[in-house]
């Protein structure tokens, strides 16, 4: 049961390649290819979105476009089948987006937070503004202390950079916990990215919920193995 | 004369004509102020409407309508696929499965095309776009219609009029939407080859019922 995602641009060299980079991350996830014109050439194709709605299959998909016209074929295409429930357009970055999506979805996540999770990928700027929304009202766990808490080392050399942040955010997605490291969801690749952490940082998780000490211990493990990294 | 299935299938043999002998002067005004592919696309779309419709002939306006939707979406490529094919799908629509568009029911589905287009470029009346031919010819279609006359030409005429007077009107506009809007003051002094387009097909309208 995991949403598909489709990749609608006006190359079909970008949707190609930005799927086989989301793919490493989330091989889990059916990511479909939108790309270029029937014909090959640059521009969208209605037929060709239909085609990959219709491959995507009925656990919801979520579209990502790159330019103008391709937003606007998306949505002729959603429109001509008479927007179809569990069908999402993201408005976000093609490439960040995707990955941070394909991410969601191989955690598990249903289509609306597959959707939310493209969309938060917008860069350390709109990060920071929503964390200081979450500061003023809405903390996890409700305010209450974290069930379990930890501090972990990063040993590989290079840190916390995308592909570990996938796999954490993957993984802690799929738990039953609200975790935070270093004050960003645990849950969110491109927050995890956006906290900068080289070899040497500490990590401080802190969690909420039935899965509390899984997700810390979860964090503890992918950590001190470097990411299976030198 | 009606605006029935065969009325739509040689309005739309005619856009095909139009297009085919505009593609030239297309190509000039979108080199202009734009990417210079709008009357390659153009052709190309209603080519492909013509194809289709020497495979199967449609039975009612709407099924006519409704098929160039799809094709043009699939087959144009740029913004004007997804433009010109939610405007098609709209009119459909609004049509319905009627044998014949009464002259009201005309001024509804042009209505309801230019709403599509409104609803997929976010382009508003003086952004220097199609909208700006298509605005004034569902007016006029409104206005004639409403003077209760049964004069279906006449709806046709004063569509395909005013959306002429209105690509006209696009000279002095600066772009605001579309890759026209990258020019800035630079855009003023061409006329909109999506405004241009929009009144070959409306004024093809005409021809058919003639």
């Amino acid at each position: 049961m995991t949403v598909s995602i489709v990749v609608v641009s006006h190359s079909a060299k970008i949707a190609d390649g930005a799927i086989e980079l989301a793919a490493q991350m989330a091989p889990g996830v059916v990511i479909l290819a939108a790309g270029g014109t029937d014909d090959g050439r640059i521009g969208t194709s209605l037929d060709k979105v239909l085609a990959a709605l219709e491959q995507a299959g009925g656990d919801g998909a979520v579209v990502l476009t790159d330019l103008g016209s391709a937003v606007m074929t998306a949505e002729s295409a959603l429109e001509f089948l008479g927007d179809p429930e569990g069908v999402l357009l993201a408005d976000a970055p093609l490439v960040e987006g995707l990955v941070a999506a394909a991410v969601a979805a191989q955690g598990g996540a249903d289509v609306r937070a597959v959707k939310d999770a493209a969309e938060a990928a917008l860069g350390p700027g709109r990060q920071q503004k929503q964390g200081s929304a979450d500061a003023a009202g809405d903390r996890p766990g409700g305010g209450a202390p974290p069930d379990c808490t930890g501090d972990f080392e990063l040993v590989n050399l290079a840190g916390m950079h995308a592909r570990p942040a996938a796999k954490m955010a993957g993984g802690l997605s799929s738990l039953d916990a609200e975790v935070t490291i270093n004050g960003v969801d645990g849950a969110s690749m491109t927050g995890l990215m956006t906290l900068g952490a080289g070899k040497g940082s500490v990590l401080h998780v802190e969690a909420w919920g039935a899965d509390a000490e899984r997700a810390v211990s979860y964090v503890g493990a992918l950590v001190q193995s470097g990411f299976g990294e030198p | 004369m009606v605006l029935d299935a065969g009325w739509a299938v040689k309005w739309l043999t005619l856009c095909a004509q139009a297009m085919a002998e505009h593609r030239v002067e297309l190509i000039e005004l979108d080199r202009a102020i734009g990417d210079s592919d709008h009357g390659e696309n153009m052709d190309r779309g209603f080519q492909a409407v013509l194809a289709k419709l020497g495979e199967s002939t449609p039975e009612t306006p709407g099924a006519a309508l409704k098929m160039t939707a799809i094709t043009l979406m699939s087959k144009v490529g740029g913004a004007a696929g997804p433009l010109y094919g939610t405007a098609f799908l709209r009119a459909a629509t609004a049509v319905g499965d009627a044998a014949e568009i009464e002259p009201s029911i005309w001024a509804d589905a042009l209505a309801a095309a230019r709403d599509g287009i409104v609803a997929r470029g976010k382009a508003v009346p003086g952004d220097k776009t199609m909208v700006d031919a298509w605005t004034p010819a569902v007016d006029a279609a409104r206005a004639a219609a409403d003077r209760g006359s049964a004069d279906l030409l006449g709806v046709l005429v004063a569509a395909a009029e005013a959306a002429e007077a209105g690509a006209v009107a696009t000279d002095p506009l600066v772009a605001r939407k579309g890759r026209a809007s990258y020019l800035g003051e630079r855009s003023a002094g061409h006329r909109d080859p999506g405004a241009v387009s929009s009144a070959l097909i409306l004024r093809a309208a005409v021809g058919a019922a003639a």
